[in-house]
């Protein structure tokens, strides 16, 4: 199968690769899929205290080079961004940056689930209900 | 040519010989004669070329050359041979004993006989890959007519013990089937001495061209006897109609001289190429793992697991330079590991992160100690990226996480 360029040069140069102190309040961690289904990724979000702005992500992904493509993307999208503007990326957008044909939709999907999953585990640490931040996001 | 290229894909299909191409090329259109005219010198020809490769082919295998029927394939040759015998014997029976670890050939006209009215046991094999005989020898009841098993499995390179399966099949009386796609011409096979009465093979997988095989066809002591699964001009004894594709037989004959005569060699060389490369790999990294029975393995073949290493992403790594083969196919949301794998009990895990290996006569040293550098960058850079791995790493009893399916 072809890769996109995108997708290649994402896999050969990952942005954003390590793992965050997951104990800090300031960090939220997403843990998706599951090896039998051959992708798992976790995805870290650290924000800003003061700004309310995401001022670090990292990933680290098992998977195939579309998986890791858009879990790279997805931290590149995410620094600088509020935790607001985190909920609405949406898969979509990855599939349409990195050009991922149908059969590798569902690694965007997983990416767009890492994101939710890591700002849920923010806000629980820090006593924000979540279907508040759904509102914000709409 | 600035980028380089590696081909370790040989039991997908060989390159054909050039001592091959050059016997071939007379008969496309110098000698371009049908093999079944009968009335002219294009025709006797054709014919008497056809003789000659049949002849080189028999003596490769140590059979007569009246027994070899050609085909378009082993594909052919494995449904030629399943259905044309479940046809011919099913008013003696209609029981056939095979492995889950066949190929698709073999298994799919299996279930093709089944929907005819057959009935088909598919044996589990051992971990290591062997048959486990004992297991075969319960499962032949007394409308068991035919039993198939793969000489040398595909995926694995795991040669099973066909001398031991050819006296069970002597014991009770029921026809002996192989398929030897990928162990004609690389090792020695020598059907008659075992017991075999019918062998599918083909001439791809020798450095012969695609779209020709042939099946054996044990001709007495027992007369075995084939259904036709093509109605036509009744070319191969009746057997096989069709025109002869004559310089393909022609190259394939070629490539049968060449192997009796090289086979001994090539595998000297190829199973030292092969060692050195399964060594530097495990050196190299932790957690690889050998699947298939080492000690009874075909002489360039090796299907390595990396641990906590997603295959398709490994193959990225390195697949604009290097051919090989993952034991799964990422198509969708879910992955497809192995058949062949998971027949043999491994887990999903090692099934999904596995690559084959097959090295051929082209194959260098170079290519070699080119492939253990780039494989291992691979699964270095895979790891790297890996937090099954870091877990791993850390110690988290990876059974006890709580994953997301989806």
């Amino acid at each position: 199968m072809a890769y996109s360029e995108k997708v290649l040069e994402h896999f050969k140069n990952p942005r954003n690769v390590g793992t965050l102190d997951k104990s800090k309040k300031s960090v939220g961690t997403g843990l998706v899929g599951a090896p039998e289904c051959g992708d798992v990724m976790r995805l870290q979000i650290e924000v800003d205290e003061e700004s309310g702005k995401i001022k670090d992500a990292k990933f680290k992904t098992f998977g195939c080079g579309s998986a890791i493509a858009s879990s790279s993307l997805a931290t590149e999208w995410l620094k600088g961004k509020s935790v607001d503007e985190a909920m609405a990326i949406d898969n979509m957008d990855i599939v349409e940056e990195l050009a991922l044909p149908p059969v590798k939709i569902h690694c965007s999907v997983l990416a767009e689930d890492a994101i939710k999953s890591a700002i849920k585990d923010y806000q629980e640490k820090n006593g924000v209900a979540a279907e508040a931040a759904l509102e914000g996001s709409k | 040519m600035s980028q380089r290229l590696i081909y370790l894909d040989n039991n997908a299909t060989t390159p054909v010989d050039p001592r091959v191409v050059d016997a071939m090329l007379p008969y496309f259109y110098e000698k371009p004669g049908n093999a079944a005219s009968r009335s002219h010198p294009f025709g006797w020809v054709a014919e008497e070329a056809v003789d000659y490769a049949r002849e080189q082919i028999a003596d490769l295998i140590e059979v007569d050359p009246k027994e070899i029927i050609f085909t378009s394939g082993a594909t052919e040759g494995d449904n030629l041979a399943l259905k044309g015998v479940f046809e011919m014997y099913k008013r003696k029976g209609n029981h056939i004993i095979t492995l889950k670890t066949e190929h698709k050939a073999v298994i799919d006209a299996c279930q093709k006989i089944e929907a005819m009215g057959g009935e088909v046991t598919y044996l589990d094999v051992l971990p290591n890959g062997l048959i486990d005989l004992q297991v075969l020898e319960n499962a032949i009841k007394d409308n068991t007519i035919l039993i198939s098993i793969m000489w040398a499995n595909n995926e694995t390179g795991t040669i099973q013990p066909m001398a031991e399966i050819g006296e069970i099949c002597a014991r009770h009386g029921v026809l002996f089937m192989s398929d030897a796609t990928q162990a004609v011409g690389k090792v020695p096979v020598k059907p008659k001495e075992i017991g075999i009465h019918l062998m599918a093979f083909t001439g791809h997988k020798m450095y012969g061209p695609k779209g020709v095989g042939a099946l054996f066809v044990n001709r007495k002591k027992p007369r075995v006897k084939v259904t036709a699964q093509m109605d036509g001009g009744g070319h191969e004894r009746g057997m096989r109609s069709g025109t002869l594709n004559v310089p393909g037989i022609v190259g394939f004959g070629k490539a049968a001289e060449i192997a009796k005569k090289e086979m001994a060699a090539d595998a000297a060389r190829l199973s030292a190429l092969r060692d050195r490369l399964q060594k530097g790999l495990m050196e190299g990294l932790e957690e690889v793992y050998i699947n298939g029975a080492e000690e009874s393995r075909m002489p360039h073949v090796t299907n390595l697991s990396f641990k906590h290493v997603e295959g398709e992403g490994l193959m990225m790594t390195f697949n604009q330079n290097i051919a090989l083969s993952s034991g799964s196919a990422c198509t969708s949301a879910s992955l497809e590991p192995s058949y062949v794998l998971i027949a043999m009990g491994l887990g999903d895990d090692l099934a999904h992160s596995s690559l084959r290996f097959s090295l051929g006569r082209f194959t260098t040293d170079e290519d070699i100690d080119y492939t253990i550098d780039a494989i291992t960058k691979g699964v270095n850079h895979m790891r790297d990226l890996s937090p099954i791995w870091e877990m791993y790493k850390e110690g988290v009893d990876l059974e006890s996480v709580e994953w997301t399916e989806h």
